[in-house]
């Protein structure tokens, strides 16, 4: 008996118990599912933070107040203040100690309170110098930025985000260029704020770094520093480098300048810390790469479970096929045919498995790719063939092994003793 | 030649420690073309002494010669394939597969030999017993006189040099049983070993020749004087 007319009989008697067959694979449709759907999530998950990060432009370095671990937090999460960042570090960063700087920016950050007529909303401001634009990427919907003098001249003007733009003016059928807003911190309780004139609007950038970049307002350095926040030091200084290639050097160029300007002698005085984008990604995927170890995890216990009801299932069959297989060794299976058998149904039975979980889980992936484009998320539906031949082949081989002790069973039943089995 | 030969067999079961023997110095031989019954009450040995013949199991001691060889060194593939080529068996419960069809549960041995043309042969066995009308019933759709005549074409189907009949008509009302036998003489006619186990002397009358055991010895062999015939029954072969 070759192994084609095996095949041939073993589907005949999984088509005779379609009901228990597709309940008895239940376990590993599940398992193969999860497993493609959690590899499909990883790598959309990876896309996802790959092009929220790189979206601020690459090549960025950022350099923030307070000693930290370049992989951990910041030191501001932990609520210390650090004001030894000032914008005279900032132009020592422009001057030719730092060869590969394109441009270095500066900024505070914090969240202000806007009124526009008998309109007042709650949003985030950026406090920058004028060189905002060379460092990140933005394209104008209207107006321009804030050139140098209007920076340093305190200029009473602001360039909004086309979120504050549209709910201010825009949805009144407004043109926010030369209307005035009056901007206070949001933590004042006093009334009025400061005027100032509106002299651009930014074309919409989506999410970075998980935070709306369309919801902010972007106003002088000094004014954001000195009359919103009512501080004189920096809360972070950007970098753009001139390539990929020179981030480790400028990264030494940038501490070398302000070791020398904060006069640091050892490790522990340092008071600042240089980040670039590739640190935060790693960062990142370590998170990733943990939680995606986890549910694959998960997974791998669903398709043990999922073989463990094979190998029940298995064992109830031979069982109940004890006369079956009885009759067939009296005329003329020998036991290996009888063990071919059982381990054929067993592993033919996940292989099927196998190939459902695949089609429920690329089924699920996709529909989860779609839910997080239209949530807006730069979402990419992944499904490699790799995870695809690794899903079947972990389910035949779960079969396999599942299967074994079953088909043992079955090819040392005595025959004289199964035929007479009730 | 003699297609059978048992010199001395003995057989001894052994369950934990105590050893019982079931059959003892049991001495007969079986021609092509015989007709034998096995006759015995319960606990005789006759199926144990059934089973060794037909190479389901092994006697403890004792020569067994089938078609001229001996048989005691005949390892566990080659008696299967004996049992699939030499032998074939029709049992008191029928054993076919259930869900499955009549034209099926014939060609199941064949799929265990080297044999080609499947349908045709298991059509031909089937034609054999009457039961041509039924090949694509399921074996839950039929009667159960027609079940043990699709058996007994289940055991012609690869052209076996004996068929064993253990208890064929055990299950089956007179009527029924009285077709089983009749088909057996028939194939005995034909050429055809066959070798009967029952513990009824009504069965056994059909036979040709009466083998009797008691307590695994035997007792008896003798020419069956008064045989009876099994007529044709013309309402249940079509």
């Amino acid at each position: 008996m070759n192994f084609i007319s095996t095949i041939k009989l073993v589907v005949k008697n999984l088509r005779a118990r379609k009901g228990r067959s597709f309940l008895t694979i239940l376990g590993i449709v599940i398992g193969v599912a999860g497993v493609i759907i959690i590899i499909a999530l990883g790598a959309g998950a990876q896309s996802l933070i790959l092009g929220q990060v790189t979206k601020l432009g690459s090549n960025l370095l950022s350099v923030q107040p307070g000693k930290s671990n370049e992989k951990g937090p910041p030191a501001q999460v932990f609520g210390v203040v650090v004001t030894t960042l000032t914008s005279g570090d900032a132009e020592a960063l422009r001057g030719n100690q730092v060869p590969h700087a394109v441009a270095v920016n500066a900024l505070v950050r914090g969240s202000a309170t806007v009124t526009a007529g008998n309109k007042t909303i709650d949003t985030n401001f950026i406090g920058s110098d004028s060189y905002y634009p060379q460092v990140v990427n933005i394209t104008m919907q209207s107006g321009q930025f804030f050139d140098s003098q209007q920076d340093q001249g305190n200029a009473n003007v602001v360039v909004l985000g086309s979120t504050v733009a549209e709910e201010l003016f825009t949805s009144n059928g407004l043109d926010p260029l030369g209307q005035v807003i009056k901007v206070k911190n949001a933590a004042s309780t006093e009334a009025g704020g400061i005027p100032l004139r509106v002299i651009g609007v930014i074309a919409p950038r989506g999410t970075a770094f998980f935070q709306d970049q369309d919801d902010q307002i972007m106003l002088p350095l000094t004014i954001g520093q000195q009359q919103i926040l009512g501080i004189h030091h920096l809360q972070a200084i950007n970098i753009k480098v001139a390539a990929d290639t020179y981030i480790d050097e400028t990264t030494n160029n940038i501490k070398d300048v302000l070791n020398q300007r904060h006069r640091i002698k050892t490790d522990s005085d340092v008071d600042y810390t240089v980040r670039n984008t590739a640190s935060a990604l790693s960062m990142l995927s370590t998170i990733t790469d943990a939680l995606r170890l986890f549910l694959t995890a998960m997974a791998a216990i669903a398709l043990v479970v999922g073989g463990i009801g094979i190998l029940n299932i298995m064992m109830a069959t031979v069982g109940e096929r004890t006369r079956e297989i009885g009759l067939r060794k009296a005329v003329g299976a020998t036991n290996k045919i009888i063990r071919n058998q059982f381990l054929i149904e067993a592993s033919l039975l996940t292989g099927l498995g196998g190939i459902l979980g695949i089609i429920l889980g690329v089924i699920v992936s996709y529909l989860i790719s779609l839910l997080m484009q239209y949530l807006d998320y730069d979402w990419a539906f992944v499904v490699s063939a790799t995870s695809i031949l690794l899903a079947i082949g972990v389910s035949i081989l779960t079969g396999v092994i599942f299967g074994l002790y079953p088909a043992f069973k079955a090819s040392r039943l005595n025959p004289i003793e199964a035929l007479r089995y009730e | 030649m003699n297609l059978i030969n048992v010199s001395h067999l003995q057989k001894d079961y052994e369950s934990d420690g105590v050893v019982t023997p079931v059959l003892h110095d049991l001495s007969f031989k079986i021609d092509q073309g015989e007709f034998v019954a096995i006759m015995g009450p319960s606990g005789s040995g006759k199926s144990t002494l059934m089973h060794i013949l037909s190479f389901l199991d092994r006697s403890t001691d004792g020569l067994y010669e089938f078609d001229g060889q001996d048989t005691k060194n005949f390892d566990d593939n080659y008696l299967a394939q004996l049992r699939n080529e030499r032998i074939g068996f029709v049992f008191q419960s029928f054993n076919l597969l259930p869900r499955t069809t009549v034209l099926d549960n014939v060609k199941l041995p064949l799929i265990y030999s080297k044999k080609k043309n499947h349908d045709q042969l298991a059509k031909k066995a089937l034609e054999a017993v009457g039961l041509s009308h039924r090949l694509a019933y399921y074996t839950n759709q039929i009667s159960g006189g027609e079940k043990q005549r699709v058996a007994i074409a289940r055991a012609l189907v690869c052209d076996p040099a004996v068929i064993f009949a253990d208890e064929p008509t055990g299950n089956l009302d007179s009527k029924s049983g009285n077709t089983v036998m009749h088909i057996l003489q028939q194939l005995n006619e034909q050429g055809r070993t066959i070798i009967l186990v029952t513990h009824e002397t009504d069965t056994a009358n059909h036979a040709k020749r009466i083998i009797r055991i008691k307590d695994g010895q035997l007792l008896s062999d003798e020419k069956v004087k008064e045989r009876t015939i099994a007529q044709a029954d013309k309402e249940l072969i079509k």
